[in-house]
């Protein structure tokens, strides 16, 4: 029984293994084909107008990387302050018997469908809040891209800074209380500091899985596989994952272009790499305040 | 300061208004205000979207009925249906049972019952939890790589037994660390009692920890398979979008695992790129047939997440009293 079990275990090993293999390889194949067609320098285009054009050979990487940071910014912008504000009620103001109510509420909406945000992004937050609040010329954009990847991060957002705002042992609270500090001071000055350490954890899980997040940036983004270089939220832009989906889903019509559909590896271990960063730090944020208290 | 007061002014009254004096904490009430706030607007944005989504679903249902249900994919809005995308979901949620259940469980029970504290199980501790954070999308280059072209001798290529298994790979590090939490959990007493009679390792985790632990596992399960259903970017780069999931009569169980697919997202995806032209008999369009799919979507996926949340807190209140 302990060698079956012992086995499953290992599995995950191996998917580590075959992940990072496939990824290392197939984007090696990349470089040393675009390093023979066009050099290196190919990744970042110096163009009349630099951009995102695999079909043509161009594979400005600057273009989609830009894309992603605007995207996890607004993101973070919107979750930031919703998710914490949201586990800050929660853990300190809400009765018992409200956080009963609510906790498993957020917890459920956090089950949404990326894909059903991308739709609501179409269909609501670009043409009724995002166009006529920043007029922007046409209801897809990077903003309205963020705007939804940190609805969708929030639930994640307040989950896990309720969990470390909980973790704040009761007798800080009580001490400051008893100093005769008011109750708001008693959040800032004493609970939001102690805790400071797991939002932080909080704050990086939400931008690696906004970072990571596809199905919206594919709808709402607003650029179909090729885009111009652009650090303007309003601007219909693309993203890493976004351009890695449109690569996959035209892969039945590039097969001339071999190269242009290997750029899908490329990217792919680009956007684990910074994923896997941003999780690494946050797990290592995470241990220490567990050995904190 | 009421003390200064006291001295400077004689006036008793002066003195009993500064020391008893109910001053209102207008900041605090400012700043639980602003908490409420935060968190009813994010439950409001979340109310808006299911309004949006079931107000505009509502006429889908009332002209096309169930027919909806049971049509297949089709270019009219008039005749699109969605029982190819609710097929396709299924078979790849029956994958998710069938290959990352049993290996997930198994493996949150190694880890917490029978690995020893050394530099392996340290490993694959921190291996699971960084698979966790890896992007779908990266799933979906290893489903396109391994399972669609190095193993298409057994997937047939852009298959449900490809995409099947890649949100088995997907959802496994969920079933895991679920696993591995209710495994913890579990009273020493309980196991120390069943080695104290005589019973081996294996059957003090059978018939004691995993019995106990049991209702955890489940809602870790449970969380897996809506993550599964839910999941679109894996299987748009495993190639579902190409493939309008074949029903040719007569045709075998494992033809049709080899054969094309889609899956409820992806029908959505698809639906969302097309020309919104009102059908001539319905007068639907495709974002209204889409506002319509993703209600299928959604009572699937939230009935799955609501139903494993309620579960595991029944336990956690039963634990605790």
């Amino acid at each position: 029984m302990r060698g079956l079990l012992f086995v499953a275990a290992a599995i995950s090993i191996v998917i580590s293994v075959l992940i990072v293999w496939t990824l290392f390889t197939e984007a090696w194949t990349f470089l040393s084909g675009l390093i023979d067609e066009a050099g290196i320098g190919a990744l970042i285009d110096d163009g009349k107008v630099p951009g995102w054009y695999p079909r043509n050979g161009r594979f400005d990487i600057p273009t989609i990387v830009y894309g992603t940071l605007i995207v996890s910014m607004v993101a973070i912008v919107v979750a930031a302050p919703l998710g914490l504000g949201a586990a800050v009620f929660l853990s300190e103001y809400a009765s018992a018997r409200v956080r009963r109510v609510l906790k498993p509420i957020l917890e459920v909406l956090a089950g949404i469908p990326s894909i059903v945000f991308g739709f609501f992004a179409l269909r609501v937050l670009g043409p009724d809040l995002i166009e006529p609040l920043f007029d922007t010329t046409q209801n897809t954009s990077l903003l309205v891209t963020g705007v939804a990847v940190g609805i969708l991060v929030t639930p994640l957002m307040a989950s896990i800074s309720e969990d470390a705002l909980r973790s704040v042992p009761s007798s800080l609270r009580e001490a400051s209380t008893g100093l005769g500090a008011r109750r708001s001071t008693t959040v800032i000055k004493v609970v939001l500091p102690a805790a400071i350490s797991g939002i932080a954890a909080a704050l990086l899980i939400s931008v690696s899985r906004a970072v990571g997040e596809t199905m919206i940036a594919a709808l709402a983004a607003g650029r179909l596989g090729q885009s111009p270089r652009t650090i303007d939220p309003r601007d219909p832009g693309l993203t890493m994952t976004s351009a890695m989906a449109q690569l996959a889903v035209g892969s039945d019509q590039v097969v001339g272009s071999t190269l242009a559909f290997q750029s899908l590896f490329f990217v792919g271990a680009l956007l684990f790499l910074m994923t896997l960063a941003l999780n690494v730090v946050a797990g290592r944020v995470v241990r220490k305040i567990r050995n904190a208290y | 300061m009421s003390l200064t007061v006291a001295i400077t002014d004689s006036s008793t009254a002066t003195v009993r208004a500064a020391l008893t004096g109910t001053k209102r904490d207008v900041r605090g009430y400012i700043f639980a205000g602003a908490l409420l706030f935060c968190l009813l607007a994010s439950l409001f944005v979340l109310t808006v979207l299911m309004w949006d989504v079931v107000a505009s679903a509502i006429p889908v249902f009332d002209k096309r009925s169930t027919g909806f249900l049971t049509s297949e994919l089709a270019s009219s809005p008039d005749k699109a249906g969605v029982s190819q995308g609710i097929w396709g979901s299924l078979m790849i949620a029956g994958f998710v049972v069938v290959l990352a259940f049993p290996t997930g469980i198994f493996a949150g029970v190694y880890l917490e019952e029978y690995a020893k504290s050394n530099r392996l199980t340290r490993l694959i501790e921190l291996n699971i939890r960084n698979l966790a954070g890896v992007p779908s999308v990266v799933y979906g280059i290893l489903g396109l790589v391994v399972f669609v072209k190095g193993l298409s001798w057994l997937t047939g290529g852009r298959s449900v037994i490809a995409a099947g298994i890649t949100l088995a790979i997907l959802v496994l590090p969920i079933i895991i660390i679920t696993t591995a939490e209710s495994v913890r959990a579990v009273p020493s007493g309980l196991r120390e009692a069943g080695f104290g009679v005589g019973a081996t390792q294996w059957e003090v985790t059978r018939d004691h920890v995993l019995p106990y632990a049991a209702p955890g596992i489940l809602t870790g399960t449970m969380l897996a398979v809506a993550r599964a259903l839910g999941e679109a970017a894996p299987l748009l780069l495993i190639g579902a979008i190409t493939g309008r999931l074949a029903s040719l009569p007569g045709q075998g169980l494992v033809d049709r695992l080899q054969g094309k697919f889609t899956a409820m997202p992806i029908v959505i995806y698809g639906w969302a790129n097309e020309v919104n032209k009102p059908g001539k008999i319905t007068g639907l369009t495709f974002e209204d047939l889409n506002a319509a799919a993703i209600v299928v979507l959604l009572a699937m996926v939230l009935l799955l997440n609501g139903a494993a949340i309620l579960l595991r807190n029944r336990f956690e209140k039963r634990r605790q009293s």
